[in-house]
């Protein structure tokens, strides 16, 4: 009986211990919380789909676009990548934009809209490059024109 | 007879090999516009600084040392072309470059520049000298921007075809070629390969490069010398800091051969404040040393370095 209460006092310590020491979930959710956690995030998006739909290169590309639809997946992703406690409900990124034939100054328009965005929520520039540095990768599921 | 042959067929393939990329890239682009029926313009599709500003040879790069950027804001698809003056005063010396750029598909660069040195203090108060260069650059792998889930550099490689242009102000010496000095050529050629990281969730950009050369004092007291005249590999690295979207702040090194007698040529520092207000405009200030040029005049040559670029 000893032995037992010992075997689950052990497994509940290294539970702790691994709950405690997840680095990198940890290190993420500091992103997720520097963007203002959901609402902060919820903020972020809305400016930035303002910024988009009055960027002249690259509004054309949504005129057929749910807007409302798109931002609440980008609020699931950039929840998602900062670490936080959201599930992406969308597709995979190559396979929204295998179609749309998008190109690299488009990709690029779209991080200058989002880093005004972020300017407009007064996200600090070192912050804000931490995201951009989560999302970047996805040039090349995005980028189809090259 | 047959190596020659073989690095010349080897070397023709390589030539072939990229001008058909560069031609096929351009063929695309050119399709794509005439189709919309518009003039092709330049796109300015890159992000804000990361075509950073004109070397002082003349290519993309900080301000001494050439980076594996393509100059220029135009993407994969576009071009963008710039133009740049560069003046930097040391105590008793003046060095401006100007020249012009021009980025194809972020892939290929060409570049020419002119770099003029006089000095002010007598008895070489007379003393003019001056370079032009002809820069290519070829971007070979990586993506600056997209390449922030692994450790893989922007990479590329260049060739500056360097000409001196004459020595004014020694005359009364007999002076008037570079190779009277003891330079063993006043032509020679630059080649270098580039590795640029940008670490933007630190807001860090790092580059090494490394240069084959036999230029003194960059190609301005001509190349190789009585010491050495053979090709030596050069370390030269920069770093920068990027304190908001328009402002970068950093640190250069560029390790330099000393092939004359009558100059213990030293490596260049810099530290540089550059400042990208739009896409159109640049300015670089910048605090240079370039250690004493003559041993005519062993002082220890720094000063300030202001750099401005117009382009897209």
């Amino acid at each position: 009986m000893n032995k037992y209460v010992k075997l689950i006092r052990i497994a509940l310590v290294a539970a702790t211990i691994m709950v405690a020491t997840k680095p990198v979930s940890a290190q993420e959710s500091t992103l997720y919380n520097a963007l203002g956690q959901e609402s902060g995030i919820s903020r972020i998006v809305d400016e930035t789909v303002i910024q988009i739909l009055n960027d002249e290169r690259i509004k054309s590309g949504f005129k057929d676009t749910n807007m409302k639809r798109l931002a609440q997946l980008l609020k699931e992703q950039f929840c998602v990548v900062a670490g936080g406690p959201c599930q992406y409900s969308g597709d995979e990124m190559a396979i929204v934009h295998e179609k749309l034939g998008i190109t690299s100054a488009q990709f690029n328009a779209l991080a200058e809209d989002l880093q005004a965005g972020m300017e407009k929520c007064n996200i600090p520039f070192a912050i804000q490059n931490k995201l951009i540095a989560r999302l970047a990768p996805m040039k090349r599921d995005i980028v189809t024109v090259k | 007879m047959t190596v020659p042959r073989q690095l010349t067929i080897k070397h023709a393939m390589r030539l072939f090999h990229f001008s058909s990329y560069v031609a096929i890239c351009l063929a695309g682009w050119i399709f794509q516009n005439a189709q919309a029926q518009v003039l092709p313009l330049p796109d300015q599709g890159k992000l804000l600084a990361t075509s950073g500003v004109s070397e002082v040879e003349g290519t993309g790069g900080g301000g001494l040392v050439p980076w594996a950027v393509i100059t220029g804001y135009g993407s994969e698809n576009s071009y963008g072309f710039n133009a740049h003056v560069t003046q930097l005063n040391t105590q008793d010396y003046q060095l401006n470059t100007s020249g012009i750029a021009i980025g194809i598909c972020d892939k290929l660069e060409l570049s020419l520049s002119k770099q003029e040195f006089s000095g002010s203090l007598a008895p070489l108060n007379k003393l003019k000298l001056s370079q032009e260069i002809v820069g290519v650059k070829l971007k070979l792998a990586g993506d600056l921007v997209a390449d922030q889930d692994n450790w893989r550099p922007q990479i590329a490689v260049g060739a500056m075809f360097k000409r001196d242009q004459g020595i004014n102000g020694l005359e009364a010496l007999g002076v008037t070629n570079v190779t009277q000095l003891g330079a063993k050529d006043d032509q020679g050629t630059d080649y270098y390969v580039s590795a640029t990281k940008l670490f933007l969730a630190q807001s860090l950009l790092l580059n090494g490069t490394v240069r084959l050369t036999k230029a003194n004092q960059m190609g301005l007291l001509g190349f190789g010398g009585d010491k050495h005249d053979h090709y030596q590999a050069m370390a030269e690295a920069s770093a920068a800091y990027l304190l908001n979207r328009k402002v970068a702040v950093g640190v250069e090194y560029r390790q330099k051969p000393s092939n004359l007698s009558v100059d213990h040529e030293k490596a260049y520092y810099d530290g540089f404040l550059a400042w990208f207000p739009n896409k159109n405009l640049s300015l670089t200030l910048a605090y240079v040393t370039l250690g004493d040029i003559t041993v005519f005049n062993p002082k220890n040559q720094r000063g300030w370095y202001l750099s401005v670029q117009i382009g897209n």
